[in-house]
């Protein structure tokens, strides 16, 4: 290799490791900042790694598991009430007045975005549902034990509620 | 060792070897993507949860795989532009450029008619999403800044050191939904353990993720093709071919 070229790729390789090198620190730097949500865990005792708890009142983010039979729905409206939970023990609960996509269920991985009305409860002004990498055919996913239905809507609870 | 690897940095052998190639990945593209998109969006089963909407997949994934795919290939060629000089490797990452542009796109304008039926809404500012779109930033940063130089030789400078600065994304990409909590489910497909999908699915989505990478050759080819001809339009080699192109 002639002294140019070895000195071109000097330069290019160090540049990449710059770039990586700032590129870490800086993601390092702002890593609790980059998580979409908090865990209900996190809402009660504060954040893994920094300890930041929400106040009441903020708008936050809120993401686990909708816990199997927490689920409470208004029979003559909208208005849904469920727990949501983590693998680290937490829980929150949700309220929410508007459609449930169809993935939601109990069980289900959800991301609530609301205000934090009080420590422990969110009210969501929306709620989309996270699903997860497991694709299966549905014979299967019965033998697994696993089904979904969609959320049903009586016509009392879909009144007022124009698409 | 290398020595044979540096007669194809002749224009002209390039041009020539591309010439040759393009058929082969044409025809492949076509097979494959013919058969995965068939196989997987009429035969293959439907999802237990997501119903008939997850087939979307089959486009999806392999446009987003691909659009990382592509980057690096567009890097990799600008790197050998920079460190070696050879003019080839930066026309091969200018007619690489539009078309990684054009599938970043597609990736995320599918997963965003998915995310609205499944998720409830059509974007989120999630690590996953973001990093992608920034994927797209930097594809449209490489385009411009090769097409603002009338020196090619400086433009392809100026472009290939973004290229190169711009691989920090990739990984990024690549991880944003295992290092941070993200909207986004994990990866399916796993390449050192079994990927959680029945293998009915996932047989067509791995033959259209080739099948995306064959197009994405065919189509670079044809622009690489052009791009060599644009840059040496005064060679007598180029204006041979013109001539006998006339002639027919």
């Amino acid at each position: 290799m002639n002294p140019r070229r070895k000195k071109r790729l000097t330069l290019a390789v160090a540049l990449i490791a710059g770039v990586a090198a700032v590129a870490s620190l800086l993601l390092y730097a702002l890593n609790s900042n980059l998580n979409l949500f908090y865990t209900p865990y996190e809402i009660t005792h504060g954040k893994n790694d920094t300890g930041v708890m929400p106040e009441v009142g903020q708008r936050i983010r809120v993401g686990g598991m909708v816990t199997v039979g927490s689920m409470k729905r208004d029979p003559n409206s909208l208005h849904v009430e469920f727990a949501v939970h983590d693998s680290a023990g937490g829980e929150i609960i949700v309220t929410f007045d508007d459609l449930l996509p169809d993935l939601f269920r109990e069980g289900q991985g959800i991301v609530a975005q609301g205000v934090l009305v009080e420590s422990g409860k969110l009210e969501a002004t929306e709620v989309l549902a996270k699903h997860d990498e497991n694709y299966m055919p549905p014979e299967v996913a019965e033998a697994m034990g696993q089904k979904h239905e969609k959320p049903e809507y009586s016509e009392k609870q879909a009144e007022g509620y124009k698409y | 060792m290398w020595k044979w690897l540096h007669s194809y940095a002749d224009p002209e052998r390039a041009y020539k070897l591309s010439g040759t190639l393009l058929p082969w990945f044409s025809i492949l593209a076509i097979l494959l993507v013919g058969t995965g998109s068939i196989w997987g969006l009429l035969f293959a089963p439907t999802d237990y949860q997501q119903g008939d909407s997850y087939r979307i997949i089959f486009i999806h994934v392999p446009a987003a795989s691909m659009s990382m795919a592509a980057y690096m290939g567009m890097a990799t060629a600008s790197f050998i532009g920079l460190v070696w000089q050879i003019k080839s490797a930066d026309w091969a990452a200018a007619a690489i450029a539009p078309i990684g542009a054009v599938i970043t796109f597609i990736a995320l304008l599918t997963g965003a008619a998915w995310g609205k039926p499944m998720w409830g809404t059509w974007w989120v500012w999630d690590a996953r999403l973001t990093s992608e779109l920034v994927l797209l930033f930097l594809y449209l940063g490489v385009i411009s800044l090769y097409a603002s130089f009338e020196d090619k030789v400086l433009a392809a400078r100026a472009a290939g050191i973004l290229a190169i600065v711009g691989v920090i994304n990739i990984p990024i990409i690549k991880y944003s939904v295992d290092w941070w909590s993200s909207l986004h489910q994990p990866s399916t497909i796993k390449i050192t353990e079994k990927s959680t999908m029945s293998s009915d699915m996932l047989y067509p989505l791995l033959i259209n993720i080739v099948g995306f990478g064959m197009m994405i050759g065919a189509i670079t080819l044809v622009r690489y093709r052009t791009e060599i001809l644009a840059r040496n339009g005064m060679r007598p080699w180029v204006r041979e071919l013109a001539t006998a192109e006339e002639a027919k």
